[in-house]
């Protein structure tokens, strides 16, 4: 195998759960060192996710949550008691021999431990700081706390899902946990690369509620320019365009228990395709023939194209649809897109990982594949300290005795 | 110095790639859109400028091509294809998400650009990686976010309403997202090796790992989430987290208070609001603010623990029914409990924090306009984000690249 792309540094990494997990399981997967530091005195438990479903098997604890597994794939994990004076030296010797540290704590902490940006920078000049937290250092929220839904909810992510006239549906799930560890894994290379150019370090501060933030422009810039809120009757508008130019635009129900199929109009041309596999009447109807008249009667048009997909299969109008170039994707549960679904498979998206304690184990790959140093995914998050040894032995050359010490003193 | 100074990105217009080329341009990148002759088709996505279509007028492409120059050319003619394949001779990057017998067509494949420029970085976009057998059907937001996963875990609990993607074009986004990332990772191995690479990006596996527990509850036990309103999708349904208040507006309660210094923030809270004496549950939460330690686990194995969190959920609800979403907001968070006000996108621009952290950007659009943009979404202490410029009228930059090109006007990368 060629050496990884990003094989070259190493990363000081004080991330957690998701939003900054995600960042360093990029580098990692690329080569990078990442070099986990937990606290054995909380056994870890920062990261929630250490002892949080799902589970393999019947196992339980800190070693065995399947979220931490599966952010933290080809990470070194080491634990350091930083309430310690000799645990906060082999962290200062530890930075020393670091070209990133990362972090999505509060504000503060890692200020408190000794390790605030002007001490990291006293260690190692170059070094470069990145910061993830959900309102950032600075600003008159920066010390309030937050979590993936609560940055979604204030940055207009829970808003802008849900249909008129009843509650925000929001996101499922923790999508800013995500995209934040994306800027945050940006922001590191972007560092990097400025260093490589110009040898000078930096400090990133980032707030997950500002990249949230970024991701509604053209609804922004319809506020700035036109003065039109997005809090306005008819919207949020569901499935619809976003852009409120194309109809019919929608998730419409097929046979099935919970299945549905999505359908997108783009064009004259698509709905052409689209009424031809109807074929019935309806679809014909001349008042439909543009977009503007689809829009006026989107509501009739969405109830009849429900009528018809209910009554078929979502792969099968899928497929038909496709077959004609109009846009349309069945709804795929978890296991249909895991299991079931080819182009995943063809991808390699979900590699095999090996964890000490849990065994052979899938989790999520990247979605990218680079010809020449591309990524690979082979070992799983690390268990509490299993690195310890094999990190202070490597990096900071220490001896098994002097390792025993440190054991016996609680500093590891 | 900016981050990216130097470093010419070609950009072949299209939805999938737009945010990464306004990434990496807003990053200092010199990126140069290629548009067809009559212009790129994002210039007629509403909303419009003054809500009049026009060429120059979508708020869409005022959005997305931010710090980008653009040069028409017509590549269904040979010279156009030379032309491109000049730019790409002398480019770091080339971003594009044709089909992939489109790049074979415009001589664009690896082996062929790369014969001239050894050090190219080729990002190809495509809806499902480019050695698919679907490579050639359409993808659009909607269909990414459906078929790739995100669209299962989003919606209302009530399961008769169909599943709902999230607004923004978040589907483009996650693609574009990774695809910088996969950009800059080949950039900086470059720097060692000399050589660039191609890059195969598919928006269909970006958003397949962009759907947290839906994805790895079912890879590591198998078990499939189900969609719940205004909260994680789970396989059994939790309780609630989003609160209506007295103003008819929304926040997310996210976890309840459960550690002693939440609960004397919440007896402080509520005390401040003057409803200590309405709520009969005030003792328990006394209680919790008394005690040295909770724990979550004692909840149905200890009696006065159980009462302190449903106390904590009662108080929590009842000062939603007094007091707007937003003043609910502040007053918890300065209790020290986390929640999140359900802002609109505008609601969230115009907040003192996001105003004083600075991230509403003017940029100039000539004749004394200058229009507010959403800003940085990271702030660099020493190469900073900005906006190089707005968005590129359709052939605005012609004559200049075509210069540059012909080393009349002196090397714009370095």
């Amino acid at each position: 195998m060629t050496e990884g792309a990003l094989a070259r540094y190493r990363i000081c990494d004080f991330t957690g759960q998701l939003a900054g997990a995600g960042a360093t399981k990029w580098m990692a997967a690329f080569g990078a060192e990442v070099i986990r530091i937990e606290d054995p005195a909380t056994e870890g438990r920062w990261d929630i996710l250490r002892s949080m479903p799902p589970w393999v098997d019947d196992r339980r604890g800190v070693d065995f949550g399947g979220g931490f597994f599966n952010h933290n794939t080809e990470k070194l994990g080491i634990t350091l008691d930083l309430r310690k004076d000799e645990a906060r030296d082999l962290l200062g010797r530890l930075v020393e021999r670091s070209d990133v540290v990362a972090e999505n704590f509060a504000k503060g902490v890692l200020e408190r431990w000794g390790f605030g940006y002007d001490e990291l920078k006293a260690i190692k000049p170059d070094i470069i700081y990145v910061s993830n937290c959900g309102f950032g250092h600075v600003g008159p929220y920066s010390d309030f706390k937050t979590w993936g839904p609560i940055v979604q909810a204030v940055s207009g992510l829970t808003f802008t899902s849900g249909l008129p006239d009843r509650e925000p549906a929001g996101w499922g799930y923790s999508y800013m946990d995500h995209t934040g560890a994306m800027y945050m894994a940006i922001a590191i290379l972007l560092a990097l690369f400025h260093r490589e150019r110009t040898g000078e370090g930096q400090w990133v501060d980032m707030a997950s509620t500002d990249a949230a933030l970024t991701l509604h422009g053209p609804a922004l810039l319809d506020w700035t320019v036109n003065e039109r809120p997005t809090r306005r009757p008819g919207m949020p508008n569901g499935n619809r365009s976003l852009a409120g130019d194309h109809a019919p635009h929608g998730i419409f129900p097929t046979l099935g228990d919970d299945d549905w199929v999505a359908i997108a109009c783009r064009d004259d041309r698509d709905w052409t395709g689209l009424a031809d596999l109807i074929g019935d009447d309806w679809a014909g109807d001349t008042r439909f023939d543009t977009a503007a008249g689809r829009l006026a009667n989107e509501d009739e048009i969405e109830r009849r194209l429900a009528d018809w997909t209910r009554t078929r299969d979502k792969f099968e109008v899928q497929r038909d649809l496709l077959a004609r170039g109009v846009p349309a994707a069945a709804v795929q549960k978890p296991h249909e897109r895991i299991d079931e679904d080819p182009d995943t498979d063809r991808f390699g998206l979900w590699p095999t990982a090996t964890h000490q304690k849990m065994g052979d184990v899938r989790c999520d790959g990247l979605p990218v594949h680079l010809s020449r140093t591309d990524w690979a995914i082979e070992r799983g998050g690390p268990c509490l300290g299993e690195h310890t040894d094999q990190v202070l032995t490597d990096v900071l050359d220490l001896s098994s005795a002097e390792l025993a010490g440190l054991r016996e003193r609680g500093v590891v | 110095m900016t981050a990216l100074s130097g470093i010419v990105v070609i950009e072949l217009a299209s939805d999938a790639t737009a945010y990464a080329g306004k990434l990496l341009g807003d990053m200092g990148a010199d990126v140069i859109l290629v548009e067809p002759p009559s212009g790129s088709a994002m210039r007629s996505t509403p909303p419009f400028d003054g809500d009049e279509p026009g060429a120059e007028r979508s708020l869409y492409w005022w959005h997305y091509q931010t710090s980008k120059r653009s040069i028409r050319i017509d590549l269904d003619q040979t010279e156009g294809v030379d032309l491109l394949r000049r730019l790409v001779g002398r480019a770091d990057v080339l971003l594009e998400a044709e089909r992939p017998g489109r790049v074979a067509s415009l001589g664009l494949d690896d082996a062929v650009v790369r014969g001239d420029n050894a050090g190219l970085v080729h990002a190809a976009i495509t809806g499902f990686g480019r050695e698919s057998d679907r490579a050639d059907e359409p993808v659009t937001d909607l269909t990414i976010l459906a078929g790739g996963g995100p669209v299962w875990s989003c919606g209302y609990s009530d399961h008769s309403i169909a599943p709902i993607r999230g607004g923004g074009y978040q589907g483009f986004h996650i693609g574009a997202h990774y695809a910088v990332m996969a950009i800059l990772t080949t950039l900086i191995e470059r720097e060692t090796s000399g050589l660039g690479q191609f890059i195969d990006v598919s928006q269909h596996a970006a958003a397949n790992i962009t759907t947290e527990m839906a994805s790895y509850h079912w890879l590591i036990q198998q078990t499939t989430v189900q969609r719940q309103t205004g909260r994680h999708a789970s396989e059994r349904e939790s309780m609630p987290t989003q609160v209506r208040c007295a103003d008819g507006r929304y926040v997310n309660t996210g976890v309840l208070p459960r550690r002693p210094h939440e609960f004397r923030g919440l007896v402080a809270w509520m005390r401040d609001l003057g409803l200590a004496d309405e709520l009969p549950e005030m003792v328990f939460l006394e209680m919790g603010a008394a005690r040295e330690r909770l724990e979550l686990g004692d909840i149905g194995r200890d009696d006065e623990t159980t009462a302190i969190f449903a106390a904590a959920r009662e108080a929590m609800a009842f000062i939603a029914t007094r007091v707007s979403a937003v003043d609910y907001f502040l007053g918890a968070q300065r209790a020290g409990i986390p929640v999140g006000v359900v802002y609109s996108p505008e609601e969230a621009f115009e907040d003192e924090h996001f105003v004083a952290r600075g991230f509403q950007t003017e940029v100039d659009h000539g004749g004394g306009r200058r229009v507010r943009y959403p800003g940085a979404p990271y702030r660099f202490e020493k190469t900073p984000w900005s906006i190089q410029c707005r968005a590129p009228h359709l052939g605005e930059h012609d004559g200049e690249i075509r210069a540059w090109l012909d080393g009349h006007d002196g090397p714009v990368s370095t």
